[in-house]
């Protein structure tokens, strides 16, 4: 396992091609959202199940950031803030979560299946695991027809106990796919202690038995996230992929919207709030307080918006009932 | 070269390979993905040649890790691929059921047609080899249930090139069934083509419908022979989708539906055809709907003991003739 270049020390505002108050302003859109979709899903105005990834708003940024449009990308039933920040549209993902006929699935898919082709978004998934062979196999489709595409994998920590993670990281090996596996730890799996359910600590750890070269980022700093997105993407774009990121970070709601969390310590989430990622970035970015309220403004106003036109919109037709189970 | 005036007689396990041969030529996005199926040329043969003349580009060897290349070829299909992606057992399902029945299945449907999924899922079935529990069940019924996934059961030479051609072209995913018993049946190609979701009447006759796919058609065209009662042979070639209108205009001529598989008969594939052309018939058909198949046991390994639990042309004529006297 390697360690991240990234530092505080070698970054700065304006790394790459995407500037930290970019960043910010990605991940305060993820905020904003996932705030209103929370407090909406609580007064029983959203169906289904809803998993928020508030707190861990810098991975979905910083890794976004780091990818071309066409880039692929899956990610899993804790998937809105990586689906914003790879271009979704705001106001189809919301009218999505209310199962709308304007969602961008039609109201068919709901919070745990959003997805954008155009967006290079195969989906959110709701299975466990299951993004990781779906992204080995968009990596195998860009290599075979040569299309220098990357595609990315989003997943927790819980997911690497799954035979689905083992099998497809080692077919993407073998095959040297362009597949970067992003990690999300954020020490729960489901409601128990990820620390227990394995006695290997870190998930990057578990890259090495694979030969594939992994990194271990502050996932709550989006500059570092980025900056380590970037190498890992650069390494799978020139054919030395897969590449395996793992950023450490904290999942604030519960599993799932509802869940009151009794099996984490008082302290902990308290601990971890102080490491809010757009607190660690506005740190970074000090003397554009104004520029990024502004930008949270926007946010907050955005995410409004998408919430009235989402509840003004219809339902689906019922036709859209017998819709796409078979293409013609 | 077309296929057809290559050879005269070929086997059902040549007709699979050209059938590939034709598909991988014809589409460059086809790639054949599995087990041994590149260098080694396939444990049954069938993907024999591909690899050397198709290249390691287009026919992939992979490690003994179903779930993670079938969900491979499913990701795959999503981008632009139209993988056959074989499975090389059917019993082997149990581990790699999760990218057919949650994703390749459900991941159009769950976008409203934001992707098309052009996956083939190539496996194969067929007891009475002694090939014991673990190697011998036909699951068609489990992927029927399924919405969104097409379910192709080739039981001819003709068909298993054919269906295996229109199953790469077809822009679902397909579960498509050989069975290892037929791999050595001789045939002709081109004998009265169908399209994929036609049944074929295999056998014209009075007085008793025998439907039925795979292995079985075999055996049902040998009790044909011997049965004291005239039996109109159905092929049904694909469970999904199911040729309704084939089925119950034979049902219909004969007034006796007799329905043969080798799947277990409890909950099979069998209990859904006979209640939804029962419902259809109630007031046509001349005696019950009856089901001859495999009892609801494990496949044993001795050949004897797979013998007494399969269905045979005996049993079949048997049953027949047994139905007809029910009228």
């Amino acid at each position: 396992m390697g360690t991240s270049a990234a530092t505080s020390e070698t970054l700065t505002a304006s790394a790459g091609p995407v500037s930290l108050p970019e960043l910010y302003e990605r991940m305060t859109l993820i905020r904003a959202f996932e705030s209103k979709v929370g407090e909406l899903y609580r007064a029983n105005e959203i169906p289904g199940f809803v998993h928020t990834s508030l707190g861990q708003e810098a991975v979905a940024a910083g890794v976004c950031a780091a990818l071309r449009d066409d880039d692929y990308m899956a990610t899993s039933h804790r998937g809105h803030g990586h689906c914003l920040a790879k271009g979704a549209d705001v106001d189809g993902m919301m009218a999505e979560l209310f199962a709308k006929g304007s969602g961008l699935c039609h109201g068919k898919g709901g919070s745990m299946h959003v997805a954008d082709p155009a967006r290079g978004i195969l989906g959110a998934n709701a299975i466990v695991g299951a993004t990781v062979p779906l992204a080995v196999g968009a990596g195998l489709s860009s290599k075979l027809r040569k299309q220098g595409r990357v595609a990315v994998a989003f997943f927790g920590e819980g997911a690497v106990n799954q035979g689905a993670f083992h099998e497809a990281l080692n077919l993407a090996a073998i095959w040297s796919l362009p597949v970067l596996l992003v990690c999300e730890n954020n020490l729960y799996s489901e409601f128990s202690d990820s620390r227990r359910m394995s006695r290997v600590p870190s998930p990057a750890e578990r890259a090495s038995g694979y030969g594939v070269g992994a990194v271990k980022v502050d996932g709550n700093d989006v500059a570092v996230v980025y900056e380590a997105a970037l190498a890992a993407v650069a390494t799978c774009r020139k054919g030395d992929g897969p590449a395996l990121v793992e950023a450490e970070t904290y999942r604030w709601q519960g599993h799932y919207e509802g869940d009151s969390q009794p099996y984490k310590p008082d302290d902990e989430a308290e601990a971890w709030r102080g490491r809010d990622p757009l607190l660690v970035a506005r740190k970074r970015l000090a003397g554009h307080e104004e520029e990024l309220d502004a930008m949270d403004a926007r946010a907050r106003e955005q995410a409004e918006q998408a919430v009235e036109r989402a509840l003004a919109a219809a339902p689906p037709d019922p036709e859209e009932a017998y819709a796409h189970v078979f293409s013609d | 070269m077309s296929s057809a005036t290559e050879v005269a007689e070929v086997r059902y396990v040549d007709a699979l390979n050209q059938g590939m041969a034709d598909a991988l030529a014809e589409d460059e996005r086809v790639v054949l993905m599995g087990i041994d199926v590149g260098a080694g040329g396939g444990i049954f043969t069938v993907t024999r040649g591909l690899y050397e003349r198709f290249g390691p580009d287009r026919v992939l060897d992979t490690p003994i890790s179903e779930m993670g290349y079938v969900g491979a070829a499913v990701g795959a299909a999503m981008t632009g691929l139209r993988p056959i992606v074989e499975i090389m057992f059917m019993d082997f399902v149990g581990v790699c059921l999760d990218p057919i029945l949650n994703q390749a299945s459900k991941l159009r449907y769950m976008t409203a047609g934001a992707f098309e999924i052009p996956v083939v899922f190539r496996t194969q079935t067929g007891a009475g080899r002694s090939a014991g529990a673990q190697h011998s069940q036909s699951l068609e019924a489990m992927f029927a249930h399924i919405p969104g996934l097409k379910v192709v059961i080739p039981a001819t030479v003709t068909d298993a090139h054919d269906l295996m051609v229109e199953s790469v072209r077809d822009p679902n995913p397909v579960l498509f069934v050989e069975n290892r018993r037929l791999y050595g049946m001789r045939g002709d190609l081109d004998v009265d083509p169908l399209p994929l979701g036609r049944a074929r009447i295999a056998r014209e006759g009075d007085d008793v419908t025998v439907l039925t796919w795979g292995q079985m058609l075999r055996e049902c065209l040998k009790a044909a022979d011997i049965a004291e009662v005239s039996l109109e042979v159905v092929d049904l070639r694909s469970l999904v989708p199911l040729d309704r209108e084939t089925l119950i205009a034979s049902a219909r001529k004969t007034g006796h539906l007799l329905i043969v598989h080798e799947a277990v008969r409890d909950f099979g594939p069998g209990a859904e055809l006979a209640a939804s052309i029962g419902e259809e018939l109630y007031d046509e058909l001349l005696a019950p709907v009856r089901r001859l198949a495999a009892p609801p046991v494990p496949m044993p390994f001795s050949p004897e003991l797979e013998k007494t639990l399969l269905p045979s042309a005996e049993k079949i004529a048997a049953a027949a003739v047994a139905l007809r006297a029910e009228s």
